[in-house]
């Protein structure tokens, strides 16, 4: 999941040589404004079948890969 | 009074960081009219230099126009200063609504509505049409307004990667569960000069039934063979739902702007737009002159004829002369000097040369990418734009930049 979720953002967000690893702060880095969480949010649910509440999906949240996949994780179940 | 000696601390400790970071805006007074040769007072004090524009939106050079001047002194004296009301109070007279039918006529819509701004138009128009259940899909370079206007507004907003129609597709096809979907973009972007495929985006707008916003602000007038704006060029005139546009630039240089467009989505505005509904419009003068500019450009293409080849000539020489600049062939021509200290210095020794042209840097455009924007017009002659010419070279050699690489620049002064 995480490798999913990581070829996403740099193939979506990344536009120059930017390296990304799981930890990489993604919002309060720089990388995703919070405008474009908008299509993480919406690639995740659709990716994995999964509906995340509004209030649920906080720049926190989405700031790393790893912090996606445990978002992810939870509704999963 | 509550402005307390901590409350001005705050501001005073927020305003020197702007300096002490070269963020600090600061105002050069003109003290001549609008037009190629301007008289400027700068530092506040100084003496007045006569310099040449070359950062203006003037890019028909109307704002000065004698027929466009007379035009608004008789709007004064038949439809006075102004209205002391909205529009649908008693803010209305029939020279707005006149300009409307011409704006509607000139861009090739079903309709337009006034607004104080652009930046208003922009600001007031997707809460007006757009809800919750609705998707707004915007190139991540449109101009600061529209991004002002999609955060008023309920709708869920997504971005694509600056130009790129594969981006957009992979992003309607992602959204296309929603009610409506907007596509929205800039005509030309301000920044760097640059078209957006309209054709391609008309295709793509059509294959997933969403609706295509432009704000066409940089130009109308001038741009297309007619000077209709980017729609007229890329030939897609009557397929754009929405066209937001400003009389501050090319169509006159005063103020005000419009939504022109499909004719329920300029009737949503005036019924719900909040700029439209809680301010006043365009005052009475200037909306004389708008239609003065309105017919001019109607009757002759001479001046965006004139404009094409002064950007061509200006474009020419400065590659020439062996610089960088943004591709492409509108008027907006960045000279790129990738370092936000050397761009203002070339700045600052271009007006000792008599050549007023502004430094651009992070934030208004991305690190590394510092730049002159100089904008070409309609109203300078030739030796304006030798005279401009010459200085760049002038100041290029000075800072070894001429037939350098942008690696090579950067190498010498950094990002």
């Amino acid at each position: 999941m995480q490798e999913v979720i990581k070829k996403y953002v740099i193939k979506e967000y990344v536009e120059d040589d930017t390296e990304v690893t799981n930890d990489t702060p993604l919002i309060s880095g720089g990388i995703v404004d919070s405008f474009s969480m908008v299509s993480l949010k919406r690639f995740l649910e659709n990716k994995y079948q999964i509906s995340i509440p509004d209030d649920k999906a906080t720049p926190e949240a989405f700031d790393s890969v790893n912090k996606i996949c445990m978002l992810v994780k939870e509704y999963l179940k | 009074m509550a402005f307390t000696r901590k409350t001005r601390g705050i501001y005073s400790e927020i305003l020197s960081g702007l300096l002490e970071t070269g963020l600090f805006k600061q105002e050069r007074y003109i003290h001549s009219s609008q037009a190629a040769d301007i008289e400027v007072e700068f530092p506040a004090g100084a003496a007045l230099k006569k310099v040449i524009n070359i950062c203006a939106n003037n890019y028909l050079g109307m704002s000065s126009h004698p027929e466009v001047v007379k035009a608004a002194h008789a709007g004064l004296d038949s439809h006075g200063y102004g209205m002391s009301s909205v529009r649908f109070i008693c803010g209305t007279q029939d020279i707005h609504r006149t300009l409307e039918q011409m704006v509607t006529n000139f861009l090739g819509t079903e309709d337009t509505i006034l607004f104080p701004s652009c930046m208003d138009a922009n600001a007031g128009v997707f809460e007006a049409v757009l809800t919750k259940d609705d998707v707004m899909i915007s190139d991540r370079l449109v101009h600061a307004s529209i991004i002002d206007g999609i955060r008023l507004c309920s709708a869920m907003h997504d971005t694509f990667k600056h130009s790129d129609m594969e981006h957009l597709e992979e992003k309607l096809q992602l959204h296309n569960d929603k009610r409506l979907k907007m596509v929205i973009t800039d005509g030309v972007f301000s920044m760097d000069g640059d078209t957006a495929k309209l054709d391609k985006m008309v295709e793509l707008c059509e294959k997933y039934d969403a609706l295509l916003f432009v704000d066409d602000s940089h130009s109308s007038g001038f741009i297309g063979k007619t000077g209709r704006g980017t729609h007229e060029l890329f030939g897609v005139v009557g397929k754009i739902d929405i066209i937001t546009t400003t009389f501050g630039k090319g169509l006159g240089g005063a103020s005000g702007g419009c939504v022109s467009g499909r004719k329920e989505l300029v009737e949503m505005c005036r019924q719900k737009a909040r700029p439209y509904l809680f301010s006043n419009t365009i005052a009475p003068p200037v909306v004389a002159g708008v239609i003065k500019v309105l017919e001019i450009l109607s009757a002759s293409t001479d001046r965006r004829d004139k404009l094409e080849k002064n950007t061509e000539f200006w474009r020419k020489g400065l590659i020439d002369a062996g610089l960088i600049i943004k591709a492409g062939d509108t008027p907006i021509v960045p000279v790129m000097l990738f370092n936000a200290k050397l761009a203002q210095d070339v700045s600052r020794d271009l007006y000792e040369e008599g050549i007023y042209a502004i430094g651009f840097f992070f934030p208004v455009v991305p690190q590394g990418a510092a730049r002159i924007r100089t904008q070409i017009s309609a109203g300078h002659e030739l030796h304006h734009l030798e005279k401009a010419l010459n200085a760049f070279k002038k100041v290029g050699k000075k800072y070894n930049i001429l037939g350098k690489s942008k690696q090579e620049i950067i190498e010498m002064y950094g990002m």
